[in-house]
């Protein structure tokens, strides 16, 4: 058998700024059938602790790096190979990955792609653009990523540079959120929508993927509503406007949560397993909140995504005016905005549903939110 | 936006934007306009360090100078304070703070109390404190202890240009008197700070490392050391958790408790003489309640018990270091009944 069928386990980079990962536990031990998929070891980074996926099946044959180890990204967790495969032949694998492995020093040096500052009407709009695939523009139109309430243009942190392979990619800051300017008008989705298509005129976008979370999802849906020419397809991830549910108890726990305990409380409610929450995670929400003007803001923006317990935006019977090609993706586990509203939409609506995430799929399962989107895209662009 | 700033610019910014915010907000001190009370060129320079820089250009005779008699500003202050406005008194050095003493301790400490609480005194105080410069005895103390004691003060000590901002615009919004120690050696220290005002509550702890084998407990000047320390050790394979409560009175006991609870092993490290500190009185916080989580004897890193010496060879050996801190981690994380 060749080292073909010898498949190394490496550390994966998760975000733009990651450089090494700190094992935490192996889930499966050596010598484990594992199928494709599989989990099967813990990884944590300053920004969050997530398992690493087997990529191939076969029997996990060496759990390389201990536990408490800090390894670079694409340095050699473990080794999965066929049953059959002798164990001098892995041996000779692992010591010539170990031999020829250098950690890519412009992954480590680098602090990340920096973000920009773009002045809209009376705001201040942070983004971050990613790739330079657009020209021609319309042949090729950028990808558009909007958060959700409460977040940033780091939520997509998994995904940007992934996307970035096959599309130009925009991440914006909306407004009251991140580092954009406070104001937020009236609050409404409308509002946030408006602000958006001023971003995407003085970007000169002329059409983009919409790709939207939560709140995002139901700005995004807006946008394709009021302005279709503009939205060359639209992914709703754990979107917002598709039912009447909604946890108002984080939405009220998270404008109102102002010391360290109760935000992780709260910020744990966003995903399937809470102990993905780190202590860095809480404290640059809490960074956040803590600036004046951000609370306020976040109120304003609640008045409209909730009234009387329920969502305001309802957009589920609208979408068949979408002419542009729909997907939702929502994790099965979804605390804040239920998983039963993926279901009965519009046929021509792709869903996929993600076992094991919560409301953060595109952080919680990302490999799995960034295949779904970047194939959507690529068919909706032909 | 965040950048990068000094701790120096992080504290004028604080000023800068909460006297752009609230008129009632004015500046005290000893020169701090700049000028020496010349007819020359005013704000020259902004104050002995050139912290208020700027200031005067901006708001004129809200940034006043004082004679140099801290019995006679820091009282103006208070009485200012008590009467309705917002005063940031700059004490140019905490060694001075014995002959205004009775303005602080015995009146805008009481004030609240004494009059039923129909009193309010927002001042705050910001005074310049530490060893490390050759400014011998009477000009490089750290008598944060000795206000943490009294009830009624409220007392920050920031380490960092992030928490310098949020801490020092909290104290000017709080309604009740805050002395904020400022470190000496940390004015040129560089951090990101949001160019947005914002405010870090009182009583709650910074986590500045996280680690499972000992907790180093560590104020202003005294946290970066800590984490030199916690760097070396980690490469014997110590983790060190290092928190910094940030203000000793309210002080955050939760999550230096819950540190210990896991850790089963404090250092707690304290540029302040070491009779009645803030080493004693967390190490007797821990003792008292995470007694049964304790797997060491809590270690005190702190200066030996004498006045800070002029001399530089017996100055660098008085102030507590990485290498100090590092032996008394060791010593608690292999020690075994």
């Amino acid at each position: 058998m060749s080292d073909q069928d010898i498949h190394r386990l490496t550390m994966p980079k998760w975000g733009l700024t990651m450089t090494s990962g700190t094992v935490v536990k192996w889930l499966r031990e050596e010598g484990d059938e594992v199928a494709q998929g599989d989990e099967l070891v813990e990884v944590e980074t300053e920004k969050i602790a997530s398992a690493v996926e087997a990529s191939s099946a076969g029997v996990l044959q060496r759990c390389i790096a201990n536990e408490g180890d800090t390894v670079s990204v694409g340095g050699l967790l473990g080794v999965i190979a066929g049953a059959g495969i002798p164990s001098e032949q892995i041996d000779r694998v692992v010591e010539k990955f170990a031999v020829a492995f250098v950690p890519d020093e412009t992954a480590i040096s680098a602090a990340g792609p920096s973000t920009q500052r773009v002045v809209v009407g009376e705001r201040s709009l942070r983004y971050l653009k990613l790739g330079d695939n657009e020209s021609p523009i319309s042949e090729n139109p950028p990808a558009l990523l909007l958060h959700g309430f409460g977040g940033d243009l780091n939520n997509w942190l998994f995904n940007i540079e992934p996307l970035s392979a096959g599309h130009s990619v925009y991440a914006l800051d909306l407004p009251g959120h991140g580092e954009s300017s406070r104001d937020v008008g009236d609050g409404s989705i409308g509002a946030f929508a408006a602000a958006v298509i001023g971003f995407m005129d003085a970007m000169d976008i002329h059409a983009a993927h919409l790709v939207g979370h939560s709140f995002g999802g139901a700005v995004a849906t807006h946008i394709a509503l009021a302005e279709p020419g503009r939205v060359t397809s639209i992914s709703l991830i754990a979107s917002a406007g598709l039912g009447p549910e909604i946890n108002t108890g984080f939405i009220d726990g998270f404008v109102a949560a102002e010391r360290r305990g109760a935000l992780r409380d709260e910020l744990g409610k966003l995903f399937a397993d809470p102990a993905l929450v780190t202590r860095r995670l809480v404290d640059d929400v809490l960074k956040f909140k803590r600036i004046d003007g951000v609370t306020e803001a976040l109120r304003q923006t609640a008045t409209g995504l909730v009234t009387d317990g329920l969502q305001a935006p309802g957009y589920r019977n609208r979408l068949h005016e979408i002419a542009a090609p729909i997907q939702v993706i929502w994790g099965q586990a979804d605390g804040i905005i239920p998983v039963s509203h993926a279901a009965g939409l519009a046929g021509s609506v792709r869903t996929t549903i993600i076992p094991r995430a919560g409301h953060m799929p595109m952080m919680e399962a990302a490999g799995e939110v960034n295949s779904a989107l970047a194939d959507f895209m690529d068919r909706a662009t032909g | 936006m965040a950048r990068t700033i000094t701790y120096q610019q992080a504290i004028n910014e604080a000023l800068d934007q909460e006297m752009a915010n609230d008129p009632s907000v004015i500046l005290m001190g000893e020169d701090i306009v700049g000028g020496s009370g010349a007819d020359g060129e005013m704000d020259a320079w902004g104050g002995p360090l050139g912290i208020t820089k700027g200031l005067y250009t901006k708001y004129g005779d809200r940034v006043m100078d004082t004679p140099i008699t801290e019995s006679a500003f820091i009282g103006a202050a208070v009485g200012a304070a008590a009467s309705g406005l917002r005063p940031v008194a700059e004490l140019m050095f905490s060694d001075f703070m014995g002959v205004c003493f009775d303005q602080i301790y015995n009146q805008a400490a009481k004030f609240r109390y004494m009059f039923g609480g129909k009193a309010e005194t927002p001042v705050v105080i910001r005074t310049m404190y530490g060893a490390g410069i050759r400014a011998a005895a009477q000009h490089s103390q750290s008598p944060y202890s000795i206000f943490t004691h009294v009830p009624g003060l409220k007392v920050i000590v920031p380490s960092n240009p992030y928490d310098a901002k949020g801490l020092l615009i909290q104290a000017i919004r709080d309604n009740d008197p805050v002395v904020c120690f400022e470190h000496k050696s940390l004015y040129q220290s560089e951090g990101g700070v949001p160019e947005e005002s914002y405010t870090i509550p009182f009583g709650e702890a910074n986590v500045v490392r996280e680690g499972g084998d000992v907790t180093i407990i560590a104020l202003g000047l005294m946290v970066n050391r800590s984490l030199e320390a916690a760097e070396a050790l980690a490469a014997d394979g110590i983790e060190c958790e290092v928190i910094d409560p940030r203000t000793t009175s309210p002080l955050d006991d939760e999550t230096i408790l819950e540190s210990v609870e896991n850790t089963g092993r404090a250092v707690i490290v304290d540029e302040a003489s070491p009779r009645c500190n803030m080493a004693t009185d967390i190490s007797a916080l821990i003792a008292q309640q995470a007694f049964g989580a304790l797997e060491a004897p809590i270690e005190m890193v702190t200066p030996p018990h004498t006045p800070v010496p002029f001399a530089g060879s017996l100055e660098d050996l008085y102030v507590p270091d990485a290498t100090k801190i590092e032996t008394a981690v060791r010593r608690v994380a292999g020690y075994s009944r």
